[in-house]
């Protein structure tokens, strides 16, 4: 396993002043051939992260391996990484053949073997015979593929992307995550893919990373991480969540709303004081009687698949709720829901701490 | 070009008519006048004997050596300052002695260069002879090229600082080193810039004239110096305008070697 590890950071800090600290302490493993994404806000350190790697940036402390040897002095251009830029970044003197071929042209290659490769990259990404286009005369999405098609053509080990889908409009964007996602199977290399869309990350990406001001929030398969979110902010931020605060009375006891559930989560202090997930899908409709919580229904919007529902109960916390069947705003209703569906968050928790938690009561069951 | 209405044409063909197609056609006419203001073609028989051959030759020359000292002066500048932290301070540091007024700079030279000047002093302190710094080429070239460099530096540093700066990341990123990056990216992209500032020198440069004069003392003959001893000292307006033509059919050659293209190029 070990020699399948690419690229490693060890306790990886950057500052660019002395003040403002965009990296803190970040470490990670990242296996060949997987499509990895960082998400997180705009300016919390996924750019930083991706030039770290590409080498356009130094580490201010901490290790930079890749392929298991020590990077941090390694020049950009010795690097066996290339990046799809967040603006393609594609050479306007030069048509989409003069761009695909740059890198091959820098290794001296044959120029009939350049002829060749540029040809089958192009192919690669659907676009044969656009060589003596100029990139003027290219729509956004074909200069994508283009900037996708000028980084495989030098068969790296990495390939980078930085928000390469954020120009695009939503169905050509839905395209190519499909495409992306696609292209690298096809390819089995290692893509590590910057985004700050939660559904794109889930969508695409065989483990992510959520981020959040130069901390490493949580790591994991998207299910892990929509399932089982490690704070508030993973929480709020990987989707459309009901955060409550509570109490844990026991393993397996939890106390929120002004009621006791039974849940699935245990491994804490009894009466430690938590934060309650429930996501809105996992919530259903019922009548008053029925329902674990009475709340009354606020508003209603139609979300095309289901209706959102905003509702409050008696304490004033909001439930949003995504159900199929309508509702009356304005009425009251009951929310159901089964204990799978409550997931704890224990307050300041790290990410070691957490898993070591959840391995130890898992393994008790 | 295109005008909304007729009426916005007018002005701009006044314009056109009065300064530019008035004057060339005046000097066209001049220029074929003798000493007497008889008709002739004698001031272009002139022009193409040896003596004004070999004066637009150096006169080449001379603009050439200046527009190349100003060119690898300027673009390593342009370069540096779109680096700095505040470059538009510093653009404007370099561009502000171009407002003063060439004759001003021009005699501040002469006594900087002068045989009593702050450049001897210097030399007399190593404990050698002052040596006469004017009217030398190299004089002449220094106080050219000084005095050209804002001219040069502005469009290439407009160039550089319009380039997208992730295309360098992008080139480095495929492998190119610095070197390589700067000859395939960085050159070709301001290229344009670097043709404007190679317009904006070279023809001022073909007829400077009283530099030429104050700097390097009469001994390098530009064939703007000769246009102005034609009309003011020789009072022989028709060749000077004779040189004159030459002078604008040079310019318009050289505005076509540099023209800009609209399109990048091919692979
Ligand atoms: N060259 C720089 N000098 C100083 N600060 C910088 C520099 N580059 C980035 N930063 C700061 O570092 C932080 C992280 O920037 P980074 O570009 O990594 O964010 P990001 O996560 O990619 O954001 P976005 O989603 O908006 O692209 C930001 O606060 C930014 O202001
Ligand atoms: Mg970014």
């Amino acid at each position: 396993m070990a020699n399948d590890i690419i690229i490693r950071f060890d306790n990886v800090t950057k500052f660019y002043d002395s003040q403002t600290k965009v990296l803190q302490d970040v470490s990670f493993e990242l296996e060949r051939g997987k499509f990895y994404t960082l998400l997180g806000p705009s300016g919390c350190g996924k750019t930083t992260i991706l030039r770290i790697i590409a080498g356009f940036e130094k580490p201010t402390t901490g290790n930079v391996y890749i392929n298991g040897k020590y990077v941090n002095d390694v020049p950009a251009n010795d690097r066996q990484v290339n990046t799809v830029f967040q603006d393609y970044a594609l050479f306007p003197h030069l048509n989409v053949f003069g761009n695909v071929a740059f890198g091959l042209r820098i290794k001296k290659v044959k120029e009939s073997e350049i002829k060749f490769r540029v040809a089958e990259a192009l192919k690669f990404v659907n676009l044969p015979g656009y060589e003596n286009r100029e990139i003027t005369e290219m729509s956004g999405g074909q200069r994508q593929r283009v900037a996708i098609a000028r980084a495989i053509i030098n068969d790296p080990e990495v390939i980078l992307l930085d928000e390469p889908l954020s120009a695009l409009d939503l169905k050509l964007r839905t395209e190519m995550q499909y495409e992306l996602r696609e292209l690298q199977q096809r390819l089995g290399k290692t893509f590590i893919f910057v985004t700050h869309d939660q559904e794109e990350a889930l969508a695409m990406s065989d483990e992510i990373f959520v981020l959040n001001e130069g901390i490493i929030q949580q790591s994991g398969t998207p299910v892990d991480i929509y399932d089982e979110p490690i704070n508030r902010f993973v929480a709020d931020f990987i989707g459309e969540s009901n955060i409550v605060e509570g109490v844990m009375l026991e393993d397996y006891k939890v106390k929120f709303a002004g009621k006791v559930f039974d849940c699935v989560d245990g491994g804490m202090k009894n009466n430690e004081k938590i934060d309650v997930v429930i996501r809105p899908e996992d919530l259903q409709i019922t009548s008053p009687e029925a329902g674990k919580i009475g709340v009354t229904v606020d508003t209603q919007l139609f979300r095309g698949v289901h209706y959102e529902l905003s509702t409050y109960d008696k304490d004033g916390n909001e439930w949003l709720v995504h159900s199929l069947k309508k509702a009356e705003v304005g009425a009251q209703v009951g929310l159901d829901f089964d204990p799978e569906a409550i997931h704890i968050m224990r307050l300041n928790e790290t990410e070691e701490e957490f898993d070591a938690r959840i391995e130890a009561y898992t393994n008790e069951v | 070009m295109k005008f909304k209405s007729k009426s916005a044409f007018v002005p701009y063909i006044l314009w056109i008519a009065l300064f530019v197609i008035a004057p060339i056609g005046l000097i066209l006419y001049y220029s074929m006048l003798d000493l007497n203001g008889e008709f002739t073609l004698v001031n272009y028989r002139n022009f193409f004997s040896s003596a004004y051959l070999t004066m637009t030759l150096t006169s080449f020359w001379y603009a050439l050596i200046i527009t190349f000292f100003t060119l690898i002066i300027s673009y390593p500048t342009a370069y540096l300052l779109t680096k700095t932290k505040h470059k538009h301070l510093w653009l404007m540091l370099i561009i502000i002695p171009s407002w003063i007024n060439l004759l001003l700079k021009t005699y501040a030279f002469i006594g900087i260069f002068g045989l009593y000047g702050p450049v001897n002093a210097i030399v007399e302190m190593f404990g050698f002879d002052p040596t006469q710094i004017l009217f030398t080429d190299f004089s002449f070239v220094f106080v050219a090229v000084y005095i050209f460099i804002p001219f040069m530096i502005i469009p290439i540093f407009n160039a550089l600082d319009k380039m997208n700066p992730s295309l360098i990341y992008a080139a480095r990123d495929l492998g190119a080193s610095p070197l390589t990056t700067f000859r395939r990216v960085i050159f070709p992209l301001t290229i344009e810039g670097v043709k404007s500032g190679i317009q904006v020198t070279f023809i001022p440069a073909l007829s400077l004239f009283m530099i030429t004069r104050l700097i390097a003392g009469n001994k390098v003959i530009t064939l703007g110096t000769a246009i102005e001893q034609q009309f003011l000292v020789a009072q022989n307006w028709g060749m000077g305008s004779t040189i004159a033509v030459f002078l604008i059919l040079i310019m318009f050659a050289i505005m076509r070697f540099t023209r800009t293209k609209k399109k990048g190029g091919r692979a």
